[in-house]
């Protein structure tokens, strides 16, 4: 079972390769080498089995056809990421992990129909991990990306029942995994491979839209393992090595993730199961606020001295990036201060709004942390919260029991103003309505917004 | 000596490895730093080529195939992807160089 001493030493340096990538990613500067070195070290693995004889053949069979599904894979994986939009992007991150995780179910599914009869009970332990696991990761990421595409809603899913069925799914894939462990016949790999789908699209439809990008994370972290027990099963280091690490790091930045939204992992998974959040109506509210034309802003907006931006997942929906920074480069020159104030959450993953801002060329020292900005609040005269609403919503300072409660906020209900861009009342990501929207001092301006926004960039031209 | 050992061996060092390389990474880059994870998984390319490469059986051929072309396509779009949303961080002085970056490319 073992390959050849080069083999292992090539296998050798791309595990090398992946530790340098992670490691590269998590510096800026860093990041851009960093994955490429990761890049640099897949290929080179992938390569190897086409030059040495794989145990038990003189060489690699049906090879022109192996060669056929990668190049089929790579145009596919390419036009993907190539076409995708910034907004789209944690779909398509969720994607890609779901094949990757319902490649490994199929590696192991085969693996246990050649050699399961040679296998011992820890290879077959592993075997049957990998197929329920990398199901789970398929089927759960299948359903983020429906979600997140909003091919169904993002609100949680849940009926009665769901606790019974998902928890009989658990153990009826726990005992037959200890009866593949004994005998090891395909068709039980093939019953634990539905059970996996089961258990994913359970474990996933009760978690609410805005806590998606946890899931992704978790789900990323889970088929990492599934390939680190792949690798186990085929005796093979750089999967081994490969998925551990990312089993390993995705676990942990699962967990960063959550603290930024001051939750924890098992409340995102399994909180809309105990039916505590009955403040997530969903519904547009009939109740007064108080509206303005871009005019009015604008006047507002050219008088204050002191304005922070909130932006939000809305903005970059409507392509409204670029002109909002053109706006705040005329009240930058006119004397303002403006900054930008980016929730750890904004846009659809941590990070994302960092993103998105920078494609439209923002300066990077305009863009400040929730921490460092949180304390400017009480003295700005204007905060203009651009398509962004759970971000700002007192609820999750005020109201035990809704669904965003304990998430950390952007102070804007300390600001003299508040001006929210909105295209409707319909409450944000997250379901729930935000109380700041009636409060005395908030102005609603209303329409989509680009074009809102280029008729505020108008307005304070024109001043 | 168990061979078994010293695949725990391998695997205990690795989880250490990967936790510390990522721990102090800002939550800037969290987005990329999963999009680069989930292409590394990618790799479970390599055990669908093996494993389709070593089997006779066509029900098994087909099965291995599929799984080449998912494992491709999470390997190569994660890693493309990954590079696609790195590009727009690599601007730490942002005038110059916005000015060289072409408009329209990244859309």
């Amino acid at each position: 079972m073992i390959a050849p001493t080069w083999v292992q030493l090539v296998f050798l340096a791309c595990g090398v390769c992946f530790i340098l990538a992670l490691k590269g990613l998590s510096g800026p500067k860093t990041a851009r080498n960093g994955n490429l070195i990761g890049a640099a070290g897949a290929v080179i693995a992938v390569a190897v089995p086409f030059f040495y004889k794989p145990d038990g053949v003189d060489h690699l069979h049906h090879v022109p056809l192996i060669l056929a599904a990668i190049a089929i894979g790579t145009a596919g994986g390419v036009y993907g990421a190539r076409k995708v939009q910034m907004t789209q992007m944690p779909q398509m991150v969720a994607l890609f992990n779901g094949v990757g995780g319902g490649a490994a179910a199929l590696v192991a599914l085969l693996e246990l129909h050649e050699h399961g009869d040679l296998f011992d009970w820890f290879p077959l332990a592993a075997t049957a991990f990998t197929i329920v696991v990398g199901s789970v990761s398929f089927a759960g990421s299948v359903i983020t990306f429906a979600k997140l595409q909003e091919l169904m809603t993002s609100r949680p899913v849940v009926f009665p029942g769901l606790p019974v069925i998902f928890g009989g799914s658990f153990i009826a894939a726990a005992v037959l995994s200890v009866m593949l462990v004994n005998q090891p016949h395909l068709w039980i790999g093939v019953v634990l491979a539905l059970l996996g789908l089961v258990v994913g699209v359970l474990l996933v439809m009760p978690v609410g839209g805005a806590d998606v990008p946890i899931v992704i994370s978790l789900l990323n972290a889970f088929t990492g393992l599934t390939v680190a027990a792949g690798g186990y099963v085929l005796s093979n280091t750089v999967l081994l090595i490969g998925g551990t690490l990312v089993g390993a790091s995705g676990t942990f930045l699962t967990l960063l993730m959550a603290n930024a939204m001051g939750r924890s992992v098992a409340n995102i998974l399994f909180g809309a199961l105990k039916g505590g959040s009955t403040l997530g109506g969903g519904e547009a509210s009939d109740r007064p606020v108080k509206s303005a034309g871009p005019e009015d802003v604008a006047i507002m907006l050219n008088y204050a001295e002191r304005i922070i931006i909130v932006p939000g997942y809305g903005l970059a929906v409507a392509q409204a990036q670029h002109s909002l920074r053109e706006l705040v480069d005329v009240l930058s020159e006119r004397g303002a201060k403006v900054d930008y104030a980016i929730h750890p959450v904004a846009g659809r993953m941590p990070g994302h709004m960092n993103v998105l801002l920078a494609e439209a060329q923002v300066p990077y020292e305009q863009l400040k942390e929730m921490d460092e900005i949180n304390g400017d609040f009480k003295d700005a005269d204007v905060v203009l919260v651009v398509g962004a609403n759970d971000v700002v919503n007192p609820a999750a300072k005020t109201t035990p029991g809704a669904p965003i409660y304990g998430m950390p906020i952007l102070n804007a209900d300390e600001a003299k103003q508040v001006v929210f861009l909105k295209r409707s009342m319909r409450p944000g990501f997250a379901g729930i309505e935000n109380e700041l929207l009636f409060e005395p001092n908030t102005t609603l301006l209303f329409g989509d917004a680009k074009d809102t926004m280029s008729k505020l960039l108008n307005a304070v031209k024109a001043l | 000596m168990s061979v078994s050992v010293v695949w725990l061996t391998f695997f205990v060092l690795s989880v250490f490895v990967g936790i510390e390389v990522i721990s102090k990474v800002s939550s800037t880059l969290h987005t990329p730093l999963m999009s680069g994870a989930n292409a590394i998984h990618g790799i479970i390319l390599l055990g669908a080529v093996l494993v389709t490469g070593t089997t006779d059986n066509t029900f098994a051929l087909i099965v291995g195939l599929i799984a080449i072309v998912l494992a491709s396509v999470n390997m190569v779009g994660g890693f493309v992807v990954t590079d696609r949303m790195l590009q727009m961080f690599v601007r730490k002085k942002p005038k110059a160089d916005a000015a060289t970056q072409t408009p329209g490319d990244t859309k």
